[in-house]
């Protein structure tokens, strides 16, 4: 009798499209010409998709993960509520994914950005970047601190505000888990009214995004703590190989 | 009622928006000093195996107007067919080449470039060998979700012809939008149309 077979890592099951936003929500202007409008290609994932760059502990600077002090002049500080975001990185079946790298970049406490093409009258913090970046550990925990974003005007319809949010990039073990996304505030009531918000099929997807207060989290007299979990696409294990006998 | 499955939702997607650059590539924006270098901005560190070549071109609205906001990322194997990559099974990667790469669309033309090396193939699931290709992944504000797709190089017919994904394509005349043509010795121009007649095959990814 042959021994049993070890489980192998087989491919990422396929996206939720029907959870995912469409591409095309009228709502949201700017997707109506930058929508592909044919059916996607599927087929199932291949090396191309299931590997991924890796991006080590050691390029990570000492104030990657700290907004508050990473663009501040030394000895001071951006301006606005404290705040810690904490969570983990798992994929579909809870399994965590340590060494996903992410990054995110948000508006300061006014809701101004450090760009060149952001034109809002709320003035720029100097001690404030708005970039940041962190690893996750071996059961997928990450943190940074940085201060509590305003929300902001955006042109759309006569008076769109974004709600206070944090954009985050990540980067799971494959290609397949890409992810860009936004994370909202508990009790922000222009989440509710946001067109980008809007593009998201259903309010629970929406919930997934909107990060709960943690009081365990917080740290007394210093700073609020928000939790974010965030989960990538999971991969299937398998016994079984998807090839036919004797090939 | 049947027993629960208790699987996780993945994270919704949002958009990039328009300020990407600060999270992605700070440094190009302008917010320096935050981190040393650009991540993605030098796909070799060292001297590389295989070919070198360049990868240039523009993402095209439904008005045939450039992106000049959007960021895009390419992941690819080495010139062996190997990914730089901890997931990589079949073997060992060049090592002074990273195979990812990350390039914000220029401010005017909205052109993006990437200094790399032709790939070399790699398997289907079914152990066919695909033809040599190259992941691009676009974001933008506008973009709800990052658009996955692959260009394969134009010079390659014989490959390309066995290509598994490419033969999945039903409709035949819109495979010559997953091909880059040669522009050039070693350069390869690659323009990705985001809707209307000549749209850009997107998958499923
Ligand atoms: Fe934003």
């Amino acid at each position: 009798m042959k021994a049993p077979k070890p489980t192998r890592p087989g491919g990422y099951v396929p996206r939720d499209r029907t959870w995912q936003p469409a591409a095309l929500t009228p709502a949201y202007k700017t997707s109506v010409k930058r929508s592909p409008q044919s059916a996607l290609l599927s087929f199932p994932t291949t090396p191309s998709e299931e590997t991924g760059p890796v991006f080590g502990h050691h390029m990570l600077g000492a104030l990657d993960n700290d907004l508050l002090h990473n663009y501040a002049a030394a000895g001071e500080s951006a301006i606005g509520p404290r705040i810690i975001v904490r969570g983990r990185v798992l994929d579909e079946f809870a399994r965590p994914v340590p060494g996903a790298l992410i990054e995110v970049w948000q508006a300061n406490a006014g809701g101004r950005y450090r760009h060149k093409k952001e034109s809002y009258l709320a003035a720029l913090d100097p001690n404030f970047g708005g970039c940041g970046r962190v690893i996750a550990g071996d059961a997928g925990g990450y943190e940074f601190r940085t201060v509590q974003p305003g929300p902001y005007p955006w042109p759309n319809g006569m008076n769109d505000w974004r709600p206070a949010h944090i954009h985050f990039s990540v980067f799971g073990a494959g290609f397949a888990q890409r992810l860009i996304t936004q994370m909202y505030f508990e009790g922000d009531p222009l989440i509710w009214r946001c067109p980008i918000v809007g593009a998201l099929p259903c309010r629970e997807a929406v919930e997934t995004l909107i990060a709960p207060l943690d009081m365990n989290g917080t740290v007394p007299f210093d700073a609020l703590c928000y939790r974010f979990d965030i989960v990538l696409r999971g991969r299937r294990q398998t016994m079984f190989e998807n090839r036919r006998e004797g090939l | 009622m049947a027993q629960k499955l208790d699987y996780l939702k993945e994270t919704p997607s949002q958009t990039a928006g328009p300020y990407v650059h600060i999270g992605c590539t700070s440094n190009f924006i302008g917010v320096q000093g935050v981190y040393d270098r650009d991540l993605g901005s030098e796909m070799k560190t060292g001297p590389v195996k295989g070919q070198e070549i360049t990868i240039t071109g523009r993402v095209i609205d439904g008005t045939g107007t450039a992106l000049r906001d959007v960021l895009v990322e390419i992941w690819q194997a080495d010139a062996g067919g190997l990914h730089n990559s901890p997931q990589e099974t079949r073997g060992k990667a060049d090592a002074n080449f990273t195979g990812w790469g990350r390039c914000p669309g220029h401010p005017e033309t909205g052109e993006f470039r990437f200094d790399t090396v032709k790939p070399g193939r790699v398997p289907f699931g079914d152990g066919r060998m695909q033809a040599p290709h190259v992941t691009f992944w676009i974001v933008a504000r506008g973009i709800n979700i990052g658009l996955h797709t692959r260009m394969y190089f134009a010079d390659e017919d014989a490959a390309n012809a066995d290509d598994p994904i490419l033969s999945r394509i039903e409709h035949r005349n819109r495979v010559a939008t997953l091909l880059a043509s040669r522009d050039g010795d070693a350069a390869y121009r690659f323009d990705i149309v985001l809707q209307g007649e000549d749209e850009t095959v997107f998958f499923d990814m």
